[in-house]
């Protein structure tokens, strides 16, 4: 059983509002840091070794660090929900079930910033949860955790809820401090950082909603005690959304100790494949991490079982390794076809980029299709070669990740699966029978 | 004619008031898709121009923002838009069949709008319910564990709300 420090009260009737949220301990880590300077509760976040949750893994206490501070200039702290990665769904759990602990994480939060004014970037189709969260902050309001004066410390806040209006693109911090600002989420050259010039030009800190709601665990506990949660850098307790072909798709939240194995086959999460089927492969961590055959998912090439920690999902680096990510963990049974859903992401990438650097822009559109007349039984054995210089022309030659998040599906699915695009090639009419010419992947497989 | 009623101008003042002097800008996509919401499910030419007086910017500034986020609307649309995820995790429970479905149902394409104004059907990219595959968006709502079943119940309950 995994110890759990976000969604332990999950299950509590009431718990979305503010009384049963109170009854059951919440708004002590902001009554416990405003007892604290604000840098002692950044020190609390950096001994925590709480890393970023929203996918690039960056430690948070070290971000917060970096926020310059000069006199009489605002600060900002921006709380990124703005959750679009294919694969995850694990901040909409935590905002639609437990908005009080978002609100607690932002107002301790922002005190160590010194932010007055925080701003909720969500996702436009979140709509519904928008409400759930402008209850909250008006119940926070109404018992004076927000405001003016909060509890008497001097320290003036309030939190306002953005809606965006449907753009991947402005998951990535700078995109989403532009749309903010009322633009096109198009990503911003980096330096000047979000830490130096961000909102307004003003210093800014972007956080994903699981990393600073984590901030009120760190802080009742100890950043010590929560340290020694997981298994080296992997600190604390990590959200999990999984879904595809398991019997149990949903969130959950673990502490970094578990195996994959453990993840998929046991009955506290995914519960195993659905309809008895073997397991194909996975994408651990959100769309844009490579994906694994289930052999390199379940253990590393040393043969170790492979862990749920940073470390053990990237073991190996990208050769037989991936990524935690967001945490999107996407299941792939016996049955599915690996080129049609690389296919599927490629057209989401191309969706997606904003248009800004040629390599991506372009190269998005090359490779969907590319991917399209492979799958649609039109491809040529020289396509596969073209998809993989593509996808590394992109990756590495743009302003944000976005590009890097485009290249690395497509070219993982040919490392790993390289057969499989070739049989589509050679054998497209067994293709549209459902026959992929490769069960042999989920042949080792069986759970011992 | 003006678009924007009392009520919708109290709302953009509202909407204004989250940012710091001078920041109204900041303010657009929210008064965007509430005007959106107000004026039929679309932002006509002459929405977007009072957008930008509002606001105090230029009507360019309205349209680089409304043509590059997905949620907007810039033409008509039916009265009840079903907006079907198609990306990975959507696919691996089969996606594909439900936009099928819904293209027989319907008796129209992805991307257009029935004969009688009543339904839009989009195929878009992911709305983050992975994990409760199929889905689709509906208005405000997410509906999930779409089955062909229960796409028709959602036909059925939106011509008879159509029809109230």
């Amino acid at each position: 059983m995994s110890r759990k420090l976000l969604l332990e009260k999950a299950d509590v009737p009431g718990i979305r509002g503010y009384d049963v949220y109170r009854q059951h301990g919440g708004y002590a880590a902001v009554e416990k840091a405003l007892r604290m300077t604000p840098d002692e509760v950044v020190e609390e976040v950096k001994k925590s070794g709480l890393r970023g949750r929203g996918g690039a893994g960056f430690p948070t206490g070290m971000k917060w660090s970096f926020l310059a501070k000069p006199p009489g200039v605002p600060r900002y702290l921006v709380c990124n929900a703005d959750e679009s990665e294919p694969g995850t769904f694990k901040d909409r759990y935590l905002m639609e079930f437990l908005p009080h602990l978002l609100i607690e994480g932002l107002i301790a939060s922002s005190w160590a910033l010194g932010s007055n004014r925080t701003y909720i970037y969500i996702r436009g189709e979140y709509a519904w949860i928008v409400d759930i969260l402008e209850q909250a902050i008006a119940e926070a309001n109404a018992h004076g955790w927000l405001g003016t004066d909060i509890k008497g410390s001097g320290f003036d806040c309030q939190i306002y809820v953005q809606r965006g209006a449907g753009a991947y693109i402005c998951g990535e911090e700078t995109a989403l401090i532009e749309s903010l600002e009322g633009k096109r989420g198009n990503p911003r050259i980096k330096p000047p950082f979000p830490a130096v010039k961000g909102l307004w030009d003003c210093p800014t800190v972007v956080n994903n909603v699981e990393t600073l709601a984590a901030v009120v665990p760190i802080l009742n506990i100890g950043g010590e005690e929560y340290a020694k949660i997981g298994i080296g850098r992997s600190t604390g307790t990590k959200l999990i959304s999984a879904c595809g072909n398991i019997n149990s798709p949903g969130v959950y939240e673990i502490d970094m100790t578990i195996s994959v194995e453990e993840f998929i086959y046991s009955e506290e999460y995914c519960g195993g494949i659905a309809g008895g089927k073997r397991l194909k492969a996975c994408i651990p961590g959100g769309s844009s991490v490579p994906i694994l055959p289930a052999n390199l998912l379940l253990r590393t090439a040393k043969g170790e079982p492979r862990m749920m920690t940073y470390e053990g999902l990237s073991d190996g680096g990208f050769q037989t390794g991936s990524m935690m990510g967001s945490g999107g963990f996407i299941v792939l049974d016996e049955d599915q076809c690996v080129v049609r859903h690389t296919l599927t992401l490629a057209r989401f990438y191309r969706h997606e980029s904003c248009g800004q650097c040629s390599p991506c822009r372009e190269g998005t559109g090359w490779m969907e299709k590319i991917l399209h007349r492979i799958e649609h039984g039109q491809g040529r054995m020289e396509d596969i070669d073209l998809l993989w210089d593509i996808q590394r022309r992109i990756e590495g030659n743009t302003i944000c990740p976005l590009g890097d998040a485009a290249a690395w599906p497509v070219a993982a699915a040919i490392r790993h699966f390289r057969d499989e695009f070739e049989w589509h090639v050679i054998q497209p009419e067994a293709c549209q029978r459902r026959n992929f010419g490769l069960a042999h992947y989920a042949e080792e497989l069986v759970p011992a | 004619m003006s678009k924007f009623t009392d009520d919708m101008r109290a709302e953009v003042a509202r909407i204004v008031a989250r940012y710091p002097e001078g920041k109204q800008k900041s303010a657009l996509i929210p008064v965007l898709l509430m005007a959106q919401d107000a004026c039929g499910n679309w932002l006509s030419p002459e929405v977007m121009d009072e957008t930008a007086v509002l606001l105090g910017i230029e009507p360019i500034e309205v349209y680089e923002v409304a043509t590059f986020y997905s949620m907007f609307n810039l033409q008509p649309v039916g009265r009840h838009v079903f907006e079907v995820c198609q990306t990975g995790p959507c696919m691996l429970k089969g996606c594909d069949d439900i936009i099928a479905h819904i293209r027989s149902r319907l008796g129209i394409g992805v991307g257009q709008t029935t004969p009688d104004g009543l339904f839009t059907l989009k195929a878009v990219e992911c709305l983050g319910a992975c994990g409760y595959a199929p889905m689709m968006q509906l208005g405000k709502h997410y509906r999930e564990h779409l089955t062909p079943e229960r796409v028709d119940a959602i036909i059925e309950e939106c011509r008879n709300m159509s029809m109230a």
